[in-house]
């Protein structure tokens, strides 16, 4: 197990609780304790706040929201170019179980407000986050709760948020929808003063005490004049929530679960690791620091390498780390989030309230072509300063390789990667086993260059390296 | 006729999110109707009308078009009982046939591997858009999930091309052998029959790029594109038995009015868009369209939306269909209502079952779970 502690480690937690990692970045971080990395991680206060102001230079519609693919394009560049990966993981995280969409939330602003929701509070106590959500513009529209009112109340909000935000199906019934609703008659919004000329106005919460329903409710077998906030109280003193919660944590950040509707008939594959995140969701009354420290330090996080299939945002985010593109403001971040889409991941526009169905759902012919051919195409590139740094250190070590070794050089720099045995006995086929390649002369190292991105074009097409 | 009888073809059109069947057929005289609906109805001097009780929402021309020309079935009154009004859990439902346990696979998927049990032709299933809808999933049943055709095709960028024929070769080659075991081996598996199911409808598809021409203008939105996608494909004749494309936005608890306007324009269009096209292609008198929702909406209103329901709509279209009614309008009184829903009286895996057996010629009771009353919407040509 002593691979467990190396680079290796630190790389699965680096892809886990970020966007992965340079190779020299790995070597930093691995010279200090796991654990202690671990506990940086979990303070994204103490580093910087990315700067975005040249960012925002050259793309000024990111700043102003102006559609929804530029608050993909302004997140996406956050990923790839801040120093808080935690915080930004969690945000996605939130995104992908508050799944909130833009093909019916076209106000952009309330959009990424709702990012900087998740950005903000998202590592923060859930019950806050829940409540914060509950205000929050874009799911208020999103699920039309500006149209549930006192004498007309309207069940999406009140039903998805039992549903998918917090209990799952079977621990709630027909009659707690409606009375959820009901205490949630008159949270609205309002547009406000748009401080731009021209574009959207933002919106910001209404509560709207003549339109509230006053009356007794009885929720979860508690009756009283409960109002929105109310509700969310009983609900995270449900142990069902907490249990939910656990298990979108142990399916986003250790090893794939089934899609959420299947929560309610199938166990999940390791009882007890989801038992542990429930217990320390309840112990630490919902404060997601204490359970992600209790997740990333545990047995069955550091035990679970490659047991999930990577999301396509890891997959463009962790590309552009590894080749160590677009660490600026560029013009080619125009395109980016556009791959993430190809891909089947058009972020902030979830097919549904549902979110996206993750894990191996992720993977069908026209998906994997594109992750495929997007990865391929980067690593190929020898210009990128990341695939110059893996011709450097292939090329630093005496004056010639195999092909063979070559393949196990690039299979090391490009994650570790974890190549079967079939796998790797095919790369190196491929490559041309024993078969030597020195870089004496000017020439032969471009041809040495070119013949290491051609290997890292074929690894980014293995079953392997689908995984994170 | 001399020529040789093609194989028989569906295409899906899913809209998602619960299409309001009241307001999509318009039951104009029915003073519940009026009672319920009193800021979302269609006038009764709007309504595009079929007989003396029902019309189309006005957005819906060339649907009435093909009605009138004898192509399209309204299946009345399509869902099952004990409806489930979320989203996910319905549609689910609808993809696998099964109402009340969760299954792995659909309908269409189970469908394909009766006709191709080896799974040997890549392109049986063509999937349009992003994802993979449950419907086309079956255990060895490769489905080609196809976005942009032009651009389908692995290491395309090559730049050594005579290198991309072994690349490929090598792709095969890794994506073949079973690696690891567990919950991972099961994916790793499943990954290499995508990665090969996916080298090999590329090459199958590419082939019907060039072939393609056509005089109709499709429109820019999603449903309408998908549908020139599904048109360029079947009109190439390259094997595929099923199309499947989605198209959403019906979940409107909110401004229903324009949403649902702007909804029935595009998809009125995209359909009739296809089927000119087909007719133009020559190939219309082997394919049919279902055009299916996951649930209706509630009979009354919600201030300017309504919620989820349950009795729904679907369409078939085509040359090959018997058009007219089929089915019944469900009663919109109080006391008929489940609910404050529509009843529905026709199940819909017996509107699969038309299409499995008097279209395709398989043996649907396996497929879709059981034995149920048929509309019979397809002529025998």
């Amino acid at each position: 197990m002593s691979r467990r502690n190396g680079i290796d480690l630190m790389a699965h937690l680096m892809r886990r609780a970020g966007f992965g990692a340079s190779r020299c970045e790995l070597e930093q971080l691995s010279a200090t304790p796991y654990e202690t990395v671990v506990d940086q991680l979990l303070r994204p206060e103490e580093q910087p706040e990315l700067d975005k102001f040249e960012f925002y230079r050259y793309h000024p519609q990111a700043e102003s929201s102006w559609t929804y693919l530029h608050v993909q394009m302004d997140w996406l560049h956050t990923m790839r170019n801040g120093s808080r990966p935690l915080q930004e993981k969690m945000a996605l995280f939130w995104h992908h179980v508050f799944a909130t969409a833009a093909s019916k939330v076209g106000t952009s602003y309330a959009l990424a407000a709702q990012v900087r929701l998740f950005q903000r509070q998202g590592m923060g106590n859930y019950r806050d986050l829940l409540l914060d959500l509950a205000r929050d513009p874009a799911m208020i529209f999103w699920l039309d709760n500006q149209e549930n009112h006192k004498r007309a109340p309207n069940e999406n909000w009140g039903r998805e948020l039992l549903e998918l935000f917090s209990l799952g199906v079977g621990n709630y019934t027909e009659k707690d929808v409606f009375e959820a609703s009901r205490s949630f008659t008159g949270w609205s919004f309002r547009s406000n003063e748009s401080s731009w000329r021209w574009g959207q106005f933002g919106w910001s919460f209404d509560y709207r005490p003549e339109d509230h329903d006053i009356g007794e409710k009885t929720f979860l077998g508690h009756t009283g004049r409960f109002n929105g906030e109310d509700i969310i109280d009983i609900i995270v003193r449900q142990p069902a929530c907490a249990k939910f919660i656990a298990r979108h944590l142990y399916s986003f950040f250790v090893a794939d679960e089934p899609p959420v509707p299947r929560w309610s008939i199938e166990a999940p594959r390791d009882p007890e690791a989801v038992d542990m995140l429930t217990e320390k969701l309840v112990q630490s009354n919902y404060e997601m620091k204490p359970v992600l420290h209790t997740l990333f330090n545990s047995d069955f996080f550091k035990q679970a390498m490659f047991q999930k299939i990577r999301n396509p945002v890891e997959v463009v985010v962790g590309t552009l780390k590894l080749t160590g593109d677009l660490d600026g403001p560029d013009l080619g971040w125009k395109t980016i989030p556009l791959e993430c889409t190809y891909m089947g991941q058009d972020l902030r526009n979830p097919p549904s309230v549902e979110g996206w169905h993750t894990g191996r759902e992720w993977i069908n012919s026209g998906a994997l072509v594109r992750r495929v051919n997007f990865v391929a195409d980067y690593v190929r590139d020898t210009s990128h300063p990341g695939i110059q740094d893996i011709v450097r250190r292939i090329t630093s070590d005496g004056q010639a390789i195999t092909m063979g070794a070559l393949v196990d050089r690039c299979l090391d720099l490009m994650g570790p990667i974890e190549a079967s045995a079939e796998t790797r006995a095919s790369l190196i086929r491929k490559a041309g086993g024993d078969a030597e390649v020195s870089w004496g002369t000017d020439v032969q190292y471009i041809d040495v260059s070119r013949r290491i991105g051609e290997m890292l074009a074929l690894i980014a097409g293995t079953r392997e390296y689908q995984f994170a | 006729m001399g020529t040789v009888e093609k194989d028989p073809v569906v295409v899906v059109v899913e809209l998602g999110g619960g299409n309001d069947y009241l307001n999509t057929v318009i039951p104009y005289t029915d003073p519940n109707y009026y009672d319920n609906r009193k800021a979302l109805r269609v006038e009764e001097n709007e309504v595009l009308k079929l007989d003396s009780e029902l019309g189309l929402n006005p957005n819906m021309g060339p649907m009435k078009d093909l009605y009138e020309a004898g192509d399209l079935a309204i299946i009345h009154g399509v869902g099952y009982e004990n409806a489930s009004r979320s989203h996910f859990r319905s549609m689910d439902i609808w993809h696998t046939c099964e109402p009340v346990s969760v299954a792995d696979d659909g309908w269409i998927g189970r469908a394909e591997r009766e006709i191709d049990p080896k799974g040997e032709n890549p392109v049986g299933i063509v999937s349009v858009g992003y994802g993979l809808p449950r419907a086309l999933v079956a255990d060895g049943v490769p489905v080609a999930s196809v976005s942009d055709l032009a651009s389908f095709g692995l290491y395309t960028d090559s730049q050594h091309m005579e290198q991309r024929d072994s690349t490929l070769d090598l792709f095969r080659e890794m994506y073949s052998p079973a690696i690891g075991s567990g919950p991972v081996g099961e994916v790793m598996s499943y990954l290499g029959q995508t990665g090969r199911d996916a080298l090999k409808s590329a090459d199958i598809l590419k082939k019907a790029i060039p072939q393609y021409k056509s005089s109709v203008e499709y429109g820019s939105d999603n449903l309408g594109q998908s549908l020139r996608t599904v048109a360029n494909i079947h009109s190439a004749d390259l094997g595929a038995r099923f199309f499947y494309t989605t198209h959403g936005g019906f979940d409107t608890h909110a401004s229903q009015m324009p949403m649902h306007s702007n909804l029935w324009t595009q998809v009125s269009r995209a359909v009739a868009d296809f089927w000119n096209d087909m007719e133009e292609q020559g190939a219309s008198d082997n394919i049919v369209m279902l055009l299916f929702s996951e649930f209706g909406r509630r009979v009354k209103e919600n201030g300017q939306g309504t919620d989820h329901g349950s009795g729904g709509v679907a369409f078939a279209v085509g040359p090959r269909v018997k058009g007219g009614m089929y089915s019944e309008y469900p009663e919109t009184r109080a006391e008929a209502l489940a609910d404050g829903d529509l009843s529905p009286n026709q199940d819909f895996r017996g509107v699969y079952s038309t299409l499995l057996e008097d279209w395709m010629g398989l043996d649907s009771g396996p497929l879709v779970n059981g034995r149920f009353e048929k509309p019979g919407f397809i002529t025998k040509g």
